[in-house]
């Protein structure tokens, strides 16, 4: 099959939808446009048994009891919003501490930063050298003040899956309630909230090829039932933590991307960590110097993170942004002229947070775009290297590391 | 964020890459930046010691495309200038030249920054010469 360019190896910053997905939400932007909380007529009825079939999709890919714990979303990052300022406020009577990571994705960190201005207290837990969070770090970490743990269920750079089930077993023996970003894990790795002890997940359709602009988040009703201070006032929607109307086309779309992964999940995580593999291999067979970020063993099936040392990360993408695209923990990538705090959190040198490439495959990914994507991505560091004055030095001996730099 | 076409010329058809020998006569060298920053320039001029002209330059870049761009283009510009005229140069030629956005601006400041610490070096080099041939 010919390729088809540009390649998108970026699907953990989105991903396409389905078209299944889209065939799924057509009738519900036009003939079955309904209200869901119309109560008195046909269209009302039509609308609401759309969302609750989604709801029941979404919960059995949870392991939810009760399709009711699910509270409709305009994404993850309003989940988790709604998760932690929820918590902080209702139990605020109960305690003014959390314990949560320093890998967690934006939103988690900047809620907690925040909540701290606001007068609570938050412990950012480390994380060891290979992706994993301690989970006696979490438990060194918790007082009698402590309401909340949060802590990402797989990390949107490295990809590495936390031991949750573990950490939810802690937050159960202390009493304290448990939230885990689950966004870029529901789908593509097994989540069951009763197995694994959690009381709150903030998830999102548009990392498992659903539509954008809407996300879930699960509240755990039973053994305990979780209470939560709303973001808005409104209607009262969505057992009264979320008012607004329902997005039903959207979330009729998010019902069924849910169902999709959940029939297909085995055969395609199989299918996408040996195209994975092979570009793993290919890369760090041909690549001196390049290194592996985040546990191999505990990772999702589509992400392969490497920084590859002399080169920075955004030369990188400029070489391959016309035919691929990928992303990189390069300051240059971001706004804010911060190298990936992630990478740099699990002790790398900040050389080489800044030279990290973050590779995410996805559903429709080939076996020829990986041979295509491999290949291309040796050409451009040797090439990048050879403009390198850090290669140059090393090749001749000299320690980086001796040399007095002159930061600015 | 795109890149005006410039910055994806320079990237693309790099001018002037490589190395000279630290210590050939009418050699100068200048490095700087930090690993760290996510940026170091390495950037030499041989300069024509009876002249005064800079007849080639060379460098190296670790950085993004922009940083790339400007250390290219320093040493376009450098090529057939004196020594005192390649300290004219100024970062804000750089970033009009490639049309460098707000948060690229660094990387024509390193790109100068390197150029005076070429410039510094072959003087500093010159120095003990001058001095011993005016003694005779």
């Amino acid at each position: 099959m010919a390729l088809k360019f540009p390649i998108f190896m970026d699907a953990q910053s989105t991903t396409p939808c389905d078209p299944r997905v889209v065939e799924a939400m057509l009738p519900y932007f036009t003939d079955k446009f309904g209200h869901p909380a119309s109560r008195n007529h046909p269209f009302g009825w039509e609308a609401e048994a759309a969302v609750d079939a989604a709801r029941g999709r979404l919960a059995r890919l949870i392991g939810a009891r009760d399709p009711k714990e699910l509270v409709f979303t305009s994404g993850g990052t309003e989940a988790i919003n709604l998760a932690l300022k929820g918590v902080a406020e209702m139990y605020r009577e109960k305690g003014t501490h959390i314990v949560t990571t320093v890998i967690e994705q934006r939103a988690g960190i900047d809620v907690c930063k925040r909540l701290e201005r606001q007068g609570l207290q938050v412990t950012y837990v480390p994380v060891q050298p290979d992706g994993l969070i301690d989970v006696d770090e979490i438990r060194k970490a918790v007082t009698d003040k402590t309401i909340l743990i949060s802590v990402m269920f797989a990390n949107n750079e490295i990809g590495t899956i936390q031991d949750i089930a573990a950490i939810g077993k802690l937050a159960k023996e202390k009493g304290i309630l448990f939230h885990t970003d689950a966004t870029q894990a529901v789908g593509k790795t097994p989540v069951d909230v009763e197995a694994m002890g959690i009381d709150l997940l903030s998830c999102t359709a548009h990392l498992i090829y659903g539509p954008k602009g809407v996300g879930a988040l699960y509240v755990r009703r039973k053994g305990p039932r979780v209470r939560l201070a709303p973001l808005f006032d409104g209607g009262g929607h969505e057992r009264g933590m979320r008012s607004g109307t329902l997005p039903v086309p959207l979330i009729v779309g998010f019902g069924r991307a849910a169902e999709i992964c959940q029939e297909s999940m085995v055969e395609e995580n199989r299918r996408i960590a040996r195209m994975r593999d092979r570009l793993q291999d290919m890369i760090l067979s041909s690549v001196d110097e390049a290194f592996l970020n985040g546990r191999p063993d505990r990772r999702l099936a589509g992400n392969l993170n490497i920084s590859f040392a002399y080169v920075e990360g955004e030369s990188v993408l400029m070489g391959l942004n016309k035919e691929t695209a990928l992303s990189s923990g390069s300051a240059c990538t971001s706004a804010t002229l911060e190298p990936s705090y992630v990478i740099a959190a699990l002790g790398a040198s900040a050389e080489l947070a800044h030279s990290s490439i973050r590779f995410s495959l996805h559903r429709f990914n080939t076996d020829e775009e990986v041979e295509y994507v491999g290949q291309r991505t040796i050409e451009v560091i040797k090439r990048l290297r050879d403009m390198s004055p850090l290669y140059e030095l090393a090749k001749e001996g000299v320690d980086i590391k001796t040399i007095k730099w002159k930061a600015e | 964020m795109a890149y005006s076409e410039k910055v994806v010329d320079h990237y693309n058809n790099p001018r002037n890459v490589g190395s000279f020998t630290k210590d050939t006569p009418g050699v100068g060298t200048g490095l700087v930046g930090a690993p760290e920053c996510g940026d170091v320039m390495k950037l030499q001029i041989k300069v024509n010691l009876e002249t005064g002209v800079i007849e080639d330059a060379r460098f190296k870049t670790f950085g993004c495309g922009s940083a790339i761009a400007s250390s290219s283009l320093a040493t376009e510009w450098l090529k057939g200038k004196t020594v005192d005229e390649a300290a004219k140069i100024k970062n804000t030629d750089i970033v009009n030249e490639l049309k460098l956005p707000p948060v690229k601006i660094h990387c024509s400041v390193l790109a100068e920054d390197a150029i005076k610490a070429a410039l510094a070096d072959y003087k500093e080099k010159q120095a003990p010469q001058t001095a011993g041939a005016a003694s005779q």
